[in-house]
């Protein structure tokens, strides 16, 4: 039986040491990599206010900078909505791809790669470097769009059928890159194949500027839902009797989900794990209440996808692994113990 | 004339329905039903399952679209009360809640109190936990605690939503003792009785007979989702009533305690009365 009560992490103390984690994932992500910079040169740079003109400056702050940012950024985004969409599918496996967004950006991403060259070139010629990202962004959202339209029927919607649908459109969404992936050479291979598996290695400033505010967006206005989503927890008819408006909770979810996700995969491609994992493990720390949970999934998603993108171009450096991979390698194990330290427990 | 020889009024009904009906998939739940509740009244609503007693609690907690101005909330239409303003009025049990996340006893009351400040509603926490007994599991997991257990956190969740708060306050309870012990379903309904002494108005689902008789000030029985008997425990439950609902073969012996019990009795007595059930299979 068990007699034991449960004991939580203190938020100060949580929290305190979820941003330790985050400082030291970031001072990493700065000096490591291909061309080491040692913490020292950088503060002595940064106190000089970067004014000069050398390698290190560069490296440090035109790649590094704008790398961490966009990692932490995405960190955040995507732990923050896999919380918001396992409180409102009730599902503490669920995972920001299960509303469609990865798969259907993966779609247009994959698309854009293989026929950018033929049945694509219009659009990649009028948007340029911005071809693919934006189609990602805009196959994220509209596969969303869709399971939402299924799943609204007769004035409400339906979390069960959104569920569903979001699984047969990630279906239909995989067969459709699969036969991309058939049509695709050699070269376009290899680049959707880096994509599928995320990177953090193209992040530059102008990812940041444009990807940056969907993100940032999503990690303010996620904690209005805290309130509504624990009630949730108990299923929807309970939030309803608790007086909260159901429908605008399962629109800004979703809506939220999308636009951060979306936002994040078409900059860094598809990142598995962390919408999953880190909600999941910082439930077991801070309990299942969104007003703790929500602002320790932002640190703790950062502070993970910083760490991970820091092995993932020390360990076959100068080469780089695709963060997705590290992601996968690090996270299933530790996933898999988890279940196991329950089970035996 | 002094204030204490005034006739009573009767008190406003917190709620009221006229003559409603539910359909759900194209079939009819519920059929031209009327009551009123009024302040202090502890209902029992009685009636075999697909009877629509859920159905009707469902409706009645905003879950299920009813025709507008067929159900009043303390005599404005339902519809036009604000979500957020109704909740502190009128709290609902469902039937079944299932809480798959890791949330404490104390977590799980304390989401009937949003807005709250933090003092306050520990100690209503701790009051209704004293008063449930539940204090015991208060940083217990729910999901780890048994079926009755759970019932009881979620009743305790449920009176947080009204407790202390201006009436008028309206209980919709489906089921909120179905998993409990026979000790702890006396002190819930002696607990719901004494909420209704000061005016809260009490609709309760309830299977057990004996509980509904001993407890509710009316009786409610619904049958392929109309009423078919109304009035006190001693009106209600009545053998000729019971078996053409049940289809239950039973008698009622008036307890020196004043209130009627139901006694299940061997089939045998009166098989061939019994409605509903197969009259006889073809042979040959």
């Amino acid at each position: 039986m068990h007699t034991d009560s449960v004991t939580r992490l203190s938020p100060p103390v949580g929290y305190g040491g979820l941003a330790i984690a985050l400082v030291v994932a970031s001072i990493l992500s700065l000096s490591s990599g291909a061309y080491p910079v040692a913490v020292g040169q950088i503060i002595d740079m940064a106190l000089r206010g970067f004014s000069d003109d050398t390698t290190a400056r560069f490296v440090v702050l035109d790649v590094r900078v704008p790398r961490l940012l966009l990692g932490a950024l995405t960190g955040a985004v995507l732990a923050v909505s896999g919380a918001l969409l396992q409180g409102l599918f009730r599902n503490p496996l669920a995972d920001p791809g299960l509303i469609g967004v990865s798969s259907g950006a993966a779609l247009a991403a994959v698309a854009v790669i293989v026929l950018g060259g033929s049945g694509l070139a219009g659009w990649s010629q009028f948007a340029g470097q911005w071809a693919l990202p934006l189609a990602a962004f805009a196959g994220g959202t509209m596969t969303t769009l869709i399971a939402w339209k299924i799943a609204h029927q007769q004035g409400q919607t339906s979390v069960a059928l959104l569920l569903l649908a979001g699984i047969a459109i990630n279906a239909i969404a995989g067969a459709g890159t699969g036969l991309l992936t058939y049509y695709a050479d050699d070269s376009a291979l290899r680049s959707l194949t880096f994509w599928s598996m995320g990177s953090l290695a193209h992040a530059r400033w102008a990812d940041l500027w444009v990807a940056g505010p969907w993100m940032v967006a999503t990690l303010l206005i996620a904690p209005l839902l805290a309130r509504p989503l624990d009630a949730f927890l108990m299923g929807e008819p309970v939030a309803g009797h608790l007086g909260y408006s159901t429908n605008w909770v399962k629109r800004g979810a979703v809506l939220l989900a999308a636009l951060g996700v979306g936002a994040a995969v078409a900059v860094t491609g598809l990142i598995g794990f962390v919408g999953l994992v880190v909600p999941h493990l910082l439930r077991q720390l801070f309990g299942a209440g969104h007003r703790l949970l929500l602002p320790a999934c932002a640190l703790g998603g950062s502070a993970l996808l910083v760490l991970a993108d820091c092995l993932a171009r020390v360990v076959v450096a100068p080469a780089e692994l695709p963060i997705g991979l590290v992601m996968a390698l690090l996270g299933g194990p530790f996933f898999l113990f988890l279940l196991m330290r329950h089970r035996f427990a | 004339m002094p204030d204490n020889l005034t006739p009573l009024q009767p008190q406003p009904a917190i709620l009221e329905t006229h003559s409603i009906a539910i359909c759900l998939g194209g079939h009819p739940i519920v059929e031209d039903l009327s009551f009123t509740l009024r302040p202090g009244e502890l209902v029992a609503l009685l009636g075999p399952n697909g009877a629509g007693k859920s159905t009707l609690i469902r409706a009645l907690a905003g879950e299920i679209d009813v025709p507008p101005d067929r159900v009043r909330f303390a005599g404005r239409a339902m519809r036009d009360w604000r979500r957020a303003d109704i909740a502190r009025h009128r709290a609902v049990m469902p039937q079944k809640v299932d809480l798959q996340f890791p949330m404490t006893t104390r977590e799980v009351i304390a989401l009937g109190r949003p807005r709250e400040s933090a003092e306050n509603r520990q100690r209503i926490i701790g009051e209704l936990m004293a008063r449930l007994d539940i204090a015991r599991f208060a940083d217990r997991l729910v999901p780890t605690l048994s079926g009755g257990e759970q019932q009881r956190v979620q009743l305790a969740r449920v009176l947080a939503q009204i407790w202390e708060r201006p009436a008028p306050h309206l209980l919709l309870l489906d089921e909120c003792s179905s998993a409990l012990d026979p000790a702890h379903q006396q002190l819930i309904f002696r607990e719901l009785k004494q909420l209704a002494a000061p005016g809260v108005a009490l609709l309760v689902a309830v299977h057990d007979l004996n509980l509904a008789s001993q407890f509710a000030d009316r009786l409610m029985l619904l049958q392929s989702g109309r009423v078919v008997a109304e009035g006190t425990p001693g009106e209600v439950l009545v053998p000729d009533t019971l078996r053409d609902v049940y289809g239950l073969t039973c008698r009622v012996e008036a307890l020196p305690e004043g209130y009627p019990m139901v006694i299940p009795t061997p089939e045998s007595e009166s098989r061939a009365n019994a409605p509903g059930r197969l009259r006889s299979m073809p042979t040959g």
